[in-house]
């Protein structure tokens, strides 16, 4: 019985990557069809690449668009063809990611063809805003990793935006707004936990009803009370740090090393967490729980106390992802500011297959195909932004469908525990 | 009567208690009487004479606004329209164990397909453009369902996760088609739908003062249909033997993904005719943006206990609170979104009976413990 089990199993997971293989061969060819093709004879592209305060000066990378294109679109041919000859087994994921890379890369070429971009610019509004998905998909992950679905990430944010500005204002102290905001995200993951947990609600339904209450609430609070006293909507925003030395190295420096509090904050975060999940007894722990429940209550886990302060923890770094929108991003609150970021940070979540560096590289993904929405008007793209606005949405649930590889949640997400 | 009251005993506590708390808010978010609960010691008439005040003051206009005249029985059935039918849209999911949160987008679909037939036929008699436009608005509602009920039945991908995604798409595929030349008014640069023709309009029941119209009549028929089809048709025993154990469903011989995808097919539908309804009753043209039911449709699904004659007295509840709100917000300056704040709580409390439970403390046999409908993100 088993071996024939595992036997299926071997011939799905072999169809899967043969099916990967094909599909970046198939990326392969549309990349060197639209973008090499596409641009013949259209010269060639200029990407800036300075930051500001830099040891040196990068000169301008002019690359010829159509030549570009093509070479791309070929590596990624011959990447699938490895996968299909003889796979990447582990490293599928990161194959993935330099498929994906050379797409986006042959694209801005190609769009930039026969003018310049400033690619550095393009890097940094990806960067940024990225941060408050990465943090919301890390909220959502620590949660869902121990077996309780977060939808709340949304309202979360929200709550914490308003909160953070409150706190902000009113201490006159950013990094006060930013503890306001943590509290307030975590306030949220404990109804959360206790709704889920402690009166087994189902956990889509008491995340819904979280998201309407914080936007009820924190519409009902600006309309009574930000409206009256603007004082307490304008705490001003965190301005960049330096790390010395670090940021004066070209286009890194500036990029990575040169930015506020919260882009630390994110990166320390996802290292952070992904060490603690695969690492630590307590990773071990939460996985546990999120797997089989019962297994690990059956080896002294105290299921429930780990779900608790898990849910809350994630609403904390939702919290934080909410106010480095207010604190980090816009320095106001308005109403039902998130505007559905919450839910990209849950795609991102789930492109990520529920893994911290899988859910960063989504959210990147994810923020520049935002920030080019803001570009597209001075490129030369005949593309309406509405289509790369869904792009996102897309992609998550071509993932889900299991279309472009498989993302499996933790087996005992969304089920209460009962104990025997 | 016994078992009626039973039912309804704890959507009754949990408005009770939701109406209490709103109470609450409203008390402690007002400066004046804050200031006066601080004096509380030397003067504690003051504060709550002052408190009394506000939440009746409140609550007062609320009635007033949602039932006290002709116009406000009016504005009160207008808003429960698209309610009712997005509310059984998430009804009949649940039905059937699956999830519905795609509302939004499936009104929308419905909403672009009523309006683009509206205006776009121009010459056609009433009689059959009117029909015409909703079955669009109720066909391109179930085609939006129908993609994932479809990926749920073929690969197991969550509805949940899907219907979310396809929400935001059907934003943004909106956001577009009112950029296009086919949908943008003329003279317009802003995102503004041309305006539907007069024989696509649904006619107004009580003249043209008041605001009601026959998308009421539907909204009923859809119910009274929808009760048939779930609780007198083998097809509805289907989606409920599905919804309650979908193993046992196989093997009785029932297709379960079939099910899955006939059920989001109708759901989507019935949510299209919310947003159809919406565009040729009251609003005539299509802007950017969600229309908002989607979610006060979970709530409806969650008070009315999935049973369509609970969703429509939950619909014309909720149709009150916010007619009554727009009356509320005017005469005592109270933010209307006081009334999400009043739906959130209310589901809180009926998926939660046993917070309810203690709050009145009712013995634990005579409140019916909400089924489970999610399993798990995986399947």
């Amino acid at each position: 019985m088993s071996t024939i089990a595992v036997g299926a199993a071997g011939g799905r997971s072999e169809a899967r990557a043969r099916a990967t293989g094909v599909a970046f061969i198939a990326l392969g060819v549309l990349i060197a069809w639209l973008f090499g093709a596409g641009s013949a004879g259209d010269g060639s592209a200029a990407f800036g690449l300075n930051g500001t305060d830099q040891f040196a000066e990068l000169p301008t990378l002019t690359l010829p668009a159509s030549g570009t294109g093509y070479l791309l679109g070929f590596i990624a041919m011959f990447l699938g063809g490895i996968q299909l000859a003889r796979g990447f087994e582990g490293r599928t994921l990161l194959v993935l990611g330099v498929v994906v890379g050379c797409f986006v890369f042959a694209f801005l070429t190609w769009a930039a063809r026969g003018s310049s971009l400033n690619l550095f610019g393009m890097l940094q509004s990806t960067l940024l805003r990225s941060i408050p998905l990465t943090l919301g998909a890390l909220s959502g992950l620590l949660c869902e990793r121990c077996g309780v679905i977060n939808i709340a990430i949304e309202g979360m944010m929200l709550t914490a935006a308003f909160m953070g500005v409150i706190v902000g204002s009113a201490t006159e102290n950013l990094t006060m707004g930013i503890v306001g905001g943590a509290g307030a995200g975590a306030l949220l993951g404990g109804a959360l936990a206790l709704l889920a947990i402690r009166y087994r609600v189902d956990q889509i339904v008491a995340g819904t009803v979280l998201n309407i209450f914080a936007l009820g609430m924190t519409s009902y609070l600006t309309a009574r009370i930000l409206v009256d006293y603007p004082d307490l909507n304008s705490p001003g925003t965190f301005s960049p740090v330096s790390i010395p030395l670090l940021s004066k190295i070209p286009l890194l420096g500036p990029l990575l090393f040169r930015n506020n509090i919260f882009v630390f904050i994110t990166f320390a975060l996802v290292a952070l967490v992904w060490v603690g999940l695969f690492r630590t007894r307590w990773g071990l722990r939460v996985r546990a729980v999120g797997e089989h429940p019962k297994a690990a209550d059956t080896v002294g886990i105290n299921v429930l106390r780990v779900r608790y302060r898990n849910v809350i923890l994630g609403g904390a770094v939702a919290g934080i992802a909410g106010a480095y929108l207010t604190l980090g991003s816009v320095g106001r609150f308005d109403q039902n500011m998130t505007a559905g970021k919450g839910f990209i940070a849950l795609a991102a979540m789930i492109f990520g297959r529920w893994n911290p560096i899988g859910a960063f590289g989504a959210a990147l993904v994810f923020g520049f195909a935002d920030s080019l929405q803001n570009k597209l008007a001075i490129l030369n793209v005949p593309i309406p932004s509405e289509f790369l606005a869904m792009a996102p949405y897309l992609a998550t649930i071509l993932v889900v469908a299991g279309v472009v590889g498989r993302a499996r949640p933790p087996a005992a997400d969304g089920q209460p525990y009962v104990k025997e | 009567m016994k078992a009626a009251a039973k039912t309804l005993l704890v959507p009754v506590l949990a408005l009770i208690a939701a109406l209490l708390v709103g109470a609450i808010v409203i008390v402690f978010t007002d400066p004046e009487t804050l200031r006066a609960w601080a004096s509380f010691g030397r003067n504690p008439g003051r504060a709550l004479s002052l408190s009394w005040g506000l939440v009746s003051g409140a609550y007062g206009a609320l009635f007033v606004g949602s039932l006290g005249s002709t116009r406000a029985v009016s504005e009160t059935i207008v808003t429960a329209t698209p309610l009712i039918f997005a509310g059984l849209s998430v009804a009949l999911a649940f039905r059937a164990g699956l999830f519905n949160i795609g509302g939004e987008g499936q009104i929308l679909a419905g909403a672009v397909g009523a309006a683009y037939i509206g205006f776009a036929f121009r010459e056609l008699p009433m009689i059959v453009h009117l029909p015409f436009a909703l079955i669009g608005g109720f066909t391109l509602g179930a085609a939006w369902g129908f993609i994932p009920g479809f990926l749920k039945a073929r690969t197991g991908a969550h509805e949940v996760i899907t219907t979310i995604m396809l929400n935001f798409i059907a934003l943004s595929i909106v956001n577009f088609l009112l950029k296009t030349q086919t949908f943008l008014r003329p003279n317009r640069s802003d995102p503004i739908s041309k305006i539907v023709s007069e024989s696509a309009e649904l006619p107004q029941l009580l003249g043209n003062q008041y605001r009601v119209h026959a998308g009421i009549i539907l909204a009923l028929l859809a119910a009274w249909g929808l009760w048939w089809l779930l609780f007198r048709s083998t097809l509805g025993f289907e989606f409920r033997s599905v919804g309650t154990n979908p193993n046992a469903a196989k093997y009785a011989g029932m297709s379960v993904g079939a099910t899955y995808v006939i059920v989001m097919m109708m759901a989507g539908g019935l949510a299209g005719l919310a947003g159809a309804t919406q565009i040729l009753g009251i609003r005539k043209y299509m802007t950017p943006g969600f229309f908002g039911f989607g979610f006060d449709a979970i709530a409806l699904a969650l008070l009315g206990r999935s049973h369509p004659a609970g969703v429509v007295g939950a619909a014309f509840l909720f149709g009150a609170l916010r007619a009554g709100a727009l009356r509320m917000q005017a005469d005592t300056s109270i933010p209307i979104d006081i009334i999400v704040v009043i739906q959130a709580l209310v589901i809180v409390f009926i998926a939660a009976p046993t917070l309810v439970r203690a709050l009145f403390r009712i013995k634990a046999e005579r409140v019916a413990e909400p089924e489970t409908f999610t399993k798990s993100w995986a399947s």
